[in-house]
């Protein structure tokens, strides 16, 4: 039906080819190369290493502190964040049309996802500003004066503070995948569940979890994904401080790229997240695999 | 997951079915009362969590540095627009703010251009390699954008396009390509077949066919992905933050994470604010506009990924 096909072709989908293989493809597959040698990107010349960077990496105590972190919000950011956004999209499709005001909450719950990381760093951080922030006055007013603390400048707290920002921002975005899914399921199951005298509970337990599964399986990979990065977030709020306490991977590469000049290193410890975030992936998705049910 | 239709959401606003009305009618019960007032309870202490920053941000750009510190609960007591003069002139913030409309004008015009033009051929003509070039735009959602982070710095530095305008716009563009292929990818290949050949039998050639009938019937999709990388590309730190480095050139992420430890110096906190708060501006005013359609296009792409 098309007549000449190939003249229309070859114009068409040039251009996206080669701005991809030269920006994306190319850069990506040379740090494979990059990441065995060892070079501080004055010369052309980079200095093969094999995987002696590797080895390095296994015995730099940053690195080990850096992944610790990542790992404890890999285990903390999926859970809290899933709990909370499964709770608002039951509560705004139960019935059909959800609680009162769901659709403003919706709007509102929502918003935080579409703003800048950066925006939302910079404002968090006078939410947790020790003298003029939100949060300590809050506590002040309230009596609860004796909790107040500089957050992000506490080892013990810094890390957590900005954990709790990223749930913030995240919950919206989850919380309508949920919707979506949820709204994905026939209302009919739900009349048959009422009709044999179900609780609002069990049919959610029974029927709105398992055949969410799916959905629930795409956020798992996206929040643990998510997790192995953070950069913005911990580089503007605590810059990984204080004291290395809420260092994460993608800031210390960051730091040793682009402040250290050890790209050679730097690329090393890419290429480990890249594994470490294909790991986890494909782990999560067999763990949580299960037969699928076709409605 | 195999499809890549992108269908909308359904309204939740419809009218109740009779069965909705019974249910509504349960809810009269002590359960459904406690029920509901604890429910109530917790959204409405998330919508102050949410809303309450960024009252509090705008409430500050209005005060002094003085009622700041010293009076951060209460309303300013003559709102202060030089807050923003300041914050536009002194801090450079209408300058960031002109370079990231620059950049991303460009970069959201150029991504939209070649993602249609290339989902539109992978989608709707057949030739040996499709398969393949389809696959290996797919590949780049998949990959941490930091992994390349240290050879794009060297390839955008060694093509001299370090810190320039045309240089943000292409890395923009190219890191935007999977994401947008694979989703008018998914909306070509929903779109009828007979208009288009109607028009061939009218003589109309492939390009006329493309611009002329496919395009404008790609409309909403176009848009959504519009949207989309426009909020993504305005808000992009980590690639300017590598390959932009002249402050002349920052865009307006970069300069607010500058002005934010510059500030902190200077103790100019009301500017700060100010400049928050100018930010924030247009992704309000594009999520005020679209905010259904945005919905739709960020759950469509990870419920059909």
């Amino acid at each position: 039906m098309y007549r000449h096909k190939y003249r229309f072709i070859v114009p068409f989908l040039t251009p996206a080819i080669i701005l991809y293989g030269v920006f994306v493809l190319w850069p990506y597959s040379q740090s494979f190369y990059i990441a065995l040698t060892q070079w501080r990107g004055v010369s052309a010349h980079k200095k093969f290493v094999g995987l002696s960077n590797f080895d390095k990496l296994l015995h730099d105590r940053f690195f080990w502190n850096a992944l610790k972190h990542n790992g404890l919000l890999l285990i903390a950011l999926p859970i809290v964040t899933i709990c909370i956004a499964l709770l608002f999209a039951a509560l705004f499709t139960q019935g059909g049309r959800g609680v009162p005001g769901a659709n403003a909450y919706r709007v509102i719950f929502f918003f935080p996802q579409v703003m800048s990381a950066v925006a939302i760093s910079v404002l968090w951080q006078f939410v947790y500003h020790p003298n003029l922030g939100l949060l300590n006055g809050l506590l002040r007013t309230t009596g609860a004066g004796n909790l107040a603390r500089t957050w992000l400048g506490d080892p013990r707290t810094a890390l957590w503070a900005v954990a709790a920002v990223i749930i913030w921002q995240a919950v919206g975005f989850y919380m309508v995948l949920f919707i979506a899914g949820v709204q994905s399921i026939p209302t009919t199951f739900y009349e048959a569940a009422i009709i044999d005298g179900a609780t609002r509970w069990s049919a959610f337990w029974r029927i709105t979890l398992p055949l969410l599964w799916d959905n629930l399986q795409t956020a798992l990979v996206f929040i643990g994904i998510g997790a192995l990065d953070l950069f913005i977030f911990v580089q503007i709020m605590t810059n990984g401080g204080p004291d290395r306490s809420s260092d994460v991977v993608a800031r210390y590469m960051y730091d040793t790229a682009f402040d250290k000049s050890e790209f050679g290193y730097a690329t090393a410890i890419g290429v480990a997240l890249l594994f470490l975030t294909l790991t986890l992936s494909i782990f999560t998705l067999r763990v949580t695999r299960r037969e699928r049910i076709e409605f | 997951m195999g499809t890549n239709h992108v269908q909308p959401l359904p309204d939740t606003r419809a009218i109740p079915s009779p069965s909705q009305r019974a249910r509504a009618r349960r809810e009269i019960t002590l359960g459904g009362i406690a029920f509901t007032g604890i429910s109530q309870l917790f959204l409405l202490s998330w919508a102050v969590m949410v809303v309450f920053p960024f009252a509090w941000m705008i409430m500050t750009a209005f005060k002094t540095d003085k009622e700041i510190f010293f009076s951060p609960w209460q309303l300013p007591t003559s709102p202060q627009l030089g807050n923003f003069a300041r914050a536009w002139n002194q801090a450079s913030i209408g300058r960031y703010f002109g370079n990231s409309a620059i950049v991303v004008t460009g970069s959201v015009t150029l991504t939209l251009l070649l993602s249609s033009m290339a989902a539109y051929t992978l989608a709707r003509y057949s030739f040996p390699g499709n398969r393949i070039i389809y696959y290996m735009f797919l590949v780049g959602l998949m990959f941490p954008v930091f992994l390349a982070l240290v050879p794009l710095f060297f390839l955008v530095r060694d093509l001299h396009l370090l810190g320039t305008y045309h240089g943000l716009i292409l890395v923009y563009t190219a890191y935007s390509l999977p994401f947008s292929i694979f989703f008018l990818y998914g909306f070509f290949r929903t779109l009828p077949s007979e208009v288009a050949e109607a028009a061939i039998i009218d003589g109309a050639s492939d390009y006329a066919v493309f611009w002329r009938v496919m395009l404008p019937m790609a409309q909403p999709g176009l848009i959504t992905v519009g949207i989309f990388n426009f909020l993504g590309q305005w808000n992009q730190y980590l690639l300017p933050l590598v390959l932009n480095p002249n402050r002349d050139r920052y865009v307006l992420p970069q300069g607010l994470a500058f002005l934010s430890i510059q500030q902190g110096y200077q103790n100019d906190w009301s500017a700060l604010f100010a400049a928050l708060t100018i930010t924030l501006i247009p992704t309000i005013v594009v999520y005020a506009l679209f905010q259904r359609r945005l919905e739709q296009g960020l759950t469509a792409g990870a419920l059909k990924g």
